[in-house]
């Protein structure tokens, strides 16, 4: 066992940790940060995306033991910090972004880290940049539609409803 | 203009607070205090006799707590069929045992031969690694004509052969259809797959088992769309626990799209080990053990025949269908391909004959059940293609053909025993010309060939039947279950409802839409009325969410009871007003006196009832709580017309989606922004199934899309925006609040028109290509193309 520390959501966590398991692993059962999801085993479906160091990062292909030392953001420390949504957060509520909620968490922390990369995205690069997050649900049109609106952009005119 | 509230308003989801910030509750969320970890050790072979399983050294590795193989489930029931059809002799279908862990044999890739139970998920699988198990491998049952002929391989060899049913609808018509194929004056047919597909719900199936010794309470955490319905399979046929020690909770569900409606072996161990283990025993699947392990879907061969007349009027149709039920049946398997299939091949036209052929067939692959659509999408995806292909055939106008024949008055009563309530197929066929903007298709097509890509259009119509279902009907089917569903109306003593109902959420926002119903009958704010639904202890008996029925099926539930609740709070509002009852009007939250001034608060009558001080006692029992159940007098027939353009490479074959447009008929519509919803990820799973998706097996039955790497599920960047529009709809006639229910609609609705459209863009360059089969990947598309 190793012992791992790292900043998660801005507070201090350490555990023990296997050399095998994995950040995701880590998060849902040390840190009880079930947010996190696991939708996969060969770091397809991006519902465990989490940011660490400021980068967008599917933590089931990462090892707890890797991420000692990290900045860890979940979406756990997504909202404001009245607890309010954030302004991606709003958005996919808005625009209807999301169903039964399991890729959610995933979804959020890619929409970040892409709007921070491209501050005003392109349909077609928002579809491009979401190519590591599926969803089974949504069909993607209004995931995309909420990330456009959280860019600023006007959205209504995407296609007619 | 749009409503704020209440029926018909967009209101935004509640449930996406918790889902947005990481607060959901799944059921991997869920651990209990002491709990240990099931890992299955599943057959990596398609068919063998198991011959020995050795767990002696797995036995002593570190945290093994106990090991379960076939023999420990010898005396417990194996995992039941709720549906039993009839085939064209009136002989029952063959039913094979179907046990918790393999007994003697095992017939798919992924079946469970033995259960490591450790401390933790890393021992139980470690554990599970050292187990020898010893397979004498037989020949595989793969493909379904070939397990029909003379002297094949048997799947079950204590069945006569690997014919679940022939099963003949409708069989006294079988002759007059064959007489009207001889009079035609032309017969298009068709020969095709329905490719299987894996339902792939984002969260993998997930339980866990707990059990209270000191009361010998059971309880099972399980990701189900019904978890009535499952504590009745398990507690009654598989492990003999009667329902009042046994507690269901499905909380939050990560998507189900049918895969989720099944009795699973994993969720009868977990159970019944945590009992033997007087442990809670956890079990979360990996994705590539969904792929082999969650019920399959689809997997069709069929031969459709269209007769026309010499004016193009239909005349008959007949269909012969292979349907693969993999190794087992799986809940309700047998009813997809008969019941939700044959009953559907009339679709939205005046077909005076219809016949339809069953074959239902075991093979050594994983089992087949309901998927997003269940046995319509198939229904749906044949009857389009060849009414396309007659369009081509005779040189009409695909759409022409379509109107020349549709049903016009309503109800109908179909030659395959279902009556359409009502629907406007016209109608909903120019919106469909309107939004598609037909008109200007043929500059798009021209812009297209500028850029040196081959530009087709495909249309289709659906019909569907939702909402299921009536009982009694189903019952002579051969459901062994009802299909009724429940609400309790608990009103608080300040006014604040609470509603416990049957039907399940899993992605579907009841949480919002079912307060908005009730808001808008008493006239309160949404926020006053909250949902409880996916625990047995505490909502009424209900049959769960699927076959688009919950607002249909559990909402009219719901407004019966509310309607109860409502003539019980107008009786204390007339006490209260010293009026007569008959006098007292429900508005905007208050009671009042016709004709006068004189009202009485939503919240003082509700406080009424539950500080009866000033109350009729004599007349009627304080508190305001009650129960309805709600059987259907019929299914609901959603209805539409969609439009597909494409645009083909020709030099790779690759097919993407310029434009896809779905007008539905969905009747009355509570939350329009969770319909709309609704019918994009129906698209995209139909979408999917045409281009991308495929579960395959080779000829020995390993399963060669175990994951996402080879399972091509559709991606953002592989869809279009959506144009939809459901406006407008015909209400459905029997159900009180008219409505028909939207969440499988895209799914059956939208495979034709891709392939229609594919086909029109490829003999739009002059290509002899009739059909492809779906999914219409690149190399299918440009190897029929380059023949």
């Amino acid at each position: 066992m190793t012992q791992v520390s790292m900043t998660v959501n801005g507070k201090a966590a350490s555990g023990n940790v296997e050399g095998r398991t994995l950040l995701s692993s880590f998060l849902r059962e040390e840190l009880k940060l079930t947010g996190t999801h696991v939708g996969c085993d060969t770091s397809q479906c991006g519902a465990c995306v989490v940011h660490v160091d400021g980068v967008a990062v599917k933590a089931c292909t990462m090892l707890a033991a890797e991420a000692d030392g990290a900045e860890v953001t979940t979406i756990e420390g997504m909202a404001n910090a009245d607890g309010s949504l954030s302004v991606i957060q709003q958005a996919f509520q808005d625009h209807h972004g999301l169903q039964c909620g399991f890729c959610t968490p995933g979804m959020v922390m890619s929409a970040a880290a892409l709007l921070k990369e491209n501050p005003r995205p392109s349909e077609a690069e928002v579809r491009e940049y979401l190519e590591g997050n599926i969803c089974r649900c949504t069909g993607y049109h209004n995931i995309v539609k909420a990330i456009m609106a959280a860019s600023g952009q006007d959205v209504a005119a995407l296609a007619a409803e | 203009m749009p409503k704020d509230s209440g029926i018909g308003a967009s209101t935004k989801r509640r449930e996406d607070i918790r889902f947005l910030t990481g607060e959901g509750n799944y059921t991997d969320d869920i651990n209990i205090h002491g709990q240990a970890y099931v890992h299955f050790l599943r057959s990596d072979v398609a068919h063998g006799t198991l011959t020995s399983v050795d767990t002696t050294a797995a036995a002593g590795m570190p945290g093994v707590v106990r090991i379960f193989t076939g023999s420990d489930f010898e005396g417990v029931g194996g995992m039941p069929c709720g549906w039993q059809v009839t085939d064209r002799h009136g002989q029952p279908m063959q039913e094979p045992a179907h046990p918790i862990l393999a007994q003697g044999k095992v017939r798919h890739v992924g079946e469970p031969i033995a259960a490591v139970v450790a401390d933790t998920a890393e021992q139980a699988r470690d554990a599970a690694e050292a187990i020898v198990v010893d397979i004498a491998e037989l020949p595989a049952v793969v493909d379904m004509k070939a397990a029909l002929e003379a002297g094949a391989t048997r799947v079950h060899d204590d069945l006569d052969n690997n014919l679940c049913y022939d099963w003949g609808f409708v069989e006294e018509n079988k002759d007059a259809v064959n007489k009207a194929f001889e009079d035609a004056a032309h017969v298009t047919s068709l020969e095709l797959v329905n490719n299987r597909l894996v339902a792939n719900p984002m969260e993998p199936r997930v339980a866990v088992g707990d059990y209270a010794r000191g009361t010998d309470e059971s309880t099972l955490y399980t990701t189900s769309q019904n978890p009535h319905v499952i504590r009745l399979l398990m507690g009654a046929f598989v492990l003999g626990i009667p329902e009042h020690k046994l507690r269901v909770v499905a909380p939050d569900v990560g998507g189900g799209f049918g895969t989720k409606i099944f009795h699973y072996q994993e969720e009868a161990f977990c159970t019944f080990a945590a009992k033997a283990c007087n442990r809670p025993v956890k079990w979360t699947s990996s994705r590539t053990e969904a792929f082999m392990s969650d019920a399959h879907g689809r997997d069709h061969v069929t031969k459709i025949e269209l007769a026309l007349d010499a004016d193009n009027n239909f005349t008959a149709l007949r269909t012969e269908t292979h349907a693969n039920m993999g190794a087992y049946l799986s809940t309700f398997a047998p009813s997809v391909p008969t019941w939700l299939h044959g009953t559907l091949m009339a679709g939205n036209y005046k077909t005076p004959l219809i016949y339809v052929n069953v074959k239902a067939v075991f093979t050594n692959t994983v089992p087949v059940d309901a998927y997003r659509g269940a046995g319509r999408p198939e229904a749906t995806f044949q009857l389009e293609r060849v009414v396309d292909k007659a369009a081509r055939e005779l040189g009409v106008d695909p759409i022409a053909l379509r109107r020349q024949n549709f049903i016009t008055e309503f109800p109908y009563a179909t030659p395959v025993a279902v009556e359409y309530d009502t629907g406007d197929y016209h109608a909903t066929m120019d919106k469909l010309e309107a939004m598609g903007d037909f008109a200007g298709f043929a500059a798009r097509r021209a812009e297209s060939e500028k850029n040196g890509k081959l530009r087709g259009l495909g249309v289709n119509c659906y019909i569907e039947a939702c909402g299921i279902a009536p009982s009694n009907l189903v019952g002579q089917l051969g459901a062994r279950a009802g299909l009724y569903e429940s609400a309790t109306v608990r009103v608080n003593a300040t006014g604040g409802l609470v509603v416990m109902t049957g039907s399940h959420s899993h992605g579907q926002g009841h949480e919002t839409a079912f307060p908005q119903v009730i808001a808008e009958m008493i006239g309160i704010d949404e926020s006053m009325v909250e949902i409880v639904h996916g625990d047995t202890a505490n909502t009424p008996m209900g049959m769960g969410t699927y076959g688009s029925r919950s607002l249909a099926v559990g909402g009219s539930a719901m407004v019966r009871a509310t309607e109860k609740i409502i003539n019980k709070a107008r009786k204390i509002a007339a006490h209260l007003l010293e009026a007569s009852e008959g006098d007292i009007e429900l508005k905007d939250g208050a009671f009042s006196v016709a004709g006068t001034d004189k009202s009485v608060a939503w919240g003082d009558v509700t406080l009424a009832a539950y500080v009866p001080h000033n109350y009729p006692l004599e007349d009627i029992e304080p508190g305001l709580e009650e129960t309805a159940f709600y059987d259907p007098a019929n299914f609901t027939y959603p209805s539409g017309a969609y439009a597909c353009e494409v645009e083909v490479d020709p030099d790779t074959g690759k097919v993407t989606i310029e434009r896809f447009c779905a007008a539905d008929d969905f009747g009355n519509i509570v939350n329009p922004m969770i319909v709309t919803g609704q019918v994009h990820g129906g698209l995209a799973q139909g979408i999917g199934q045409a281009l991308l998706e495929n579960c395959s097996y080779d000829e020995n039955g390993q399963l060669l899309s175990a994951s996402y790497m080879d399972y091509a599920m559709p991606r953002a960047d592989d869809l279009p925006m959506f144009q939809v529009d459901h406006e407008d709809g015909t209400p459905c006639t029997h159900n009180p609040l008219g409505v028909k229910g939207c969440g499988e609609a895209g799914a059956i609705g939208s495979p034709p028109s891709v392939v229609n459209a594919v086909v029109d863009a490829l003999q739009s360059a002059g290509k002899d290509v009739t059909h492809i089969d779906m999914p219409l990947s690149p190399d299918r598309v440009w190897a029929a193309m380059n023949p």
